[in-house]
């Protein structure tokens, strides 16, 4: 079934594509801010810069019981 | 777990890590289902199928208040008990808050041009709300120019309460001035007055833009905890390196007038 949108069917459209694509650039934002941080982690961790407690930059713990 | 346990960063990426996928998927599959019932939605008698513009609207318009909200509380939370974890809240929390008024914003004025006849009027509401994505705007460049996190931390939260004065004056400005923008229509005393066919898909998709937020937010607080961490070893670094330099540069400085001594 083919939907009718009516006179102003480019207003309800481009409404729908603005927000899809503004979440979609948060979205990409975070996920390439986490891998950017990460790396950077990984690269202080190799050259041997290592937190107080010892416990390796990337590290987290498995359980939070 | 407690949620004084929360407080730890590292519990909270142990946390976040199991959560968000989760979070995800409740996000994916609520906005799918709110999708579905918009387009489904019937037409107004009067606005005709513009009416689907409310689904991304109403929600965007909601969350940009709500996030300045969370972000208030925050700010308490750097200000009263100098939480480290309060201020990377209020931080990951700027950019989405921001987005959100946006589209807020740009689908009022998309939903305004064929309804109003304008896609912008100087009126409370709208005037109001671009204030508040002015001040998302200022608040974000405020993190950016001070270099000190605990220093940015304070002014940040200092201005994000200051600016929650504009959210009662955002919601009661239809209220309180004559404006082009219609009044609340479901969060009013004597209930909602729209009609259940757009009153289910519209409160669909407000939770699930909602879990949205609170998916990103997580996922934005990881990374800010994350870049924390960077900085902070970045110069345990720097500072190894300027260590090793100046004592180097003593012992040469020893070893030269030893050497002196003994000519």
């Amino acid at each position: 079934m083919m939907m009718s949108l009516g006179p102003y069917a480019s207003f309800i459209v481009t409404s729908y594509a603005a927000a899809a694509l503004v979440v979609a650039i948060l979205i990409g934002w975070i996920m390439l801010d986490y891998r950017s941080q990460t790396a950077r982690l990984r690269e202080l961790d190799r050259s041997g810069v290592t937190r107080r407690s010892g416990r390796s930059a990337t590290d987290t713990p498995r359980t939070i019981s | 777990m407690t949620l004084i346990d929360l407080a730890n960063p590292t519990r909270f990426l142990a946390l976040t890590a199991r959560v968000l996928p989760w979070l995800a998927a409740a996000t994916v599959i609520l906005l799918a289902i709110g999708l579905y019932q918009s387009a489904l939605a019937p037409d107004d008698y009067q606005q005709g199928a513009t009416v689907k513009i409310m689904f991304i609207h109403v929600p965007n318009a909601w969350l940009s208040m709500f996030v300045w909200g969370v972000m208030s509380i925050a700010s308490l939370g750097t200000l009263v008990w100098r939480h480290p974890l309060a201020d990377v809240a209020a931080k990951a929390a700027a950019p989405i808050g921001a987005a959100f008024t946006f589209l807020a914003l740009l689908t009022g004025s998309l939903w305004g041009r064929p309804m109003w006849g304008t896609y912008w009027e100087w009126d409370a509401r709208l005037t109001s709300v671009l204030i508040l994505f002015l001040m998302y705007l200022g608040l974000m460049a405020l993190w950016r120019a001070v270099d000190d996190p605990s220093r940015a931390a304070r002014a940040a939260a200092v201005l994000t309460l200051v600016g929650a004065i504009n959210l009662p004056i955002i919601k009661f400005s239809v209220d309180w001035w004559n404006t082009l923008h219609q009044p609340a229509s479901v969060m009013r005393m004597g209930g909602p007055a729209l009609d259940k066919s757009f009153l289910i898909p519209l409160l669909v998709m407000a939770i699930a833009f909602t879990l949205l937020f609170v998916t990103l937010h997580l996922a934005a607080m990881r990374n800010e905890i994350l870049r924390r961490r960077v900085r902070s070893l970045q110069m345990m670094q720097a500072s190894r390196v300027a260590f090793s330099s100046e004592t180097g540069t003593g012992s040469r400085q020893g070893n030269a007038s030893n050497e002196a001594g003994a000519a």
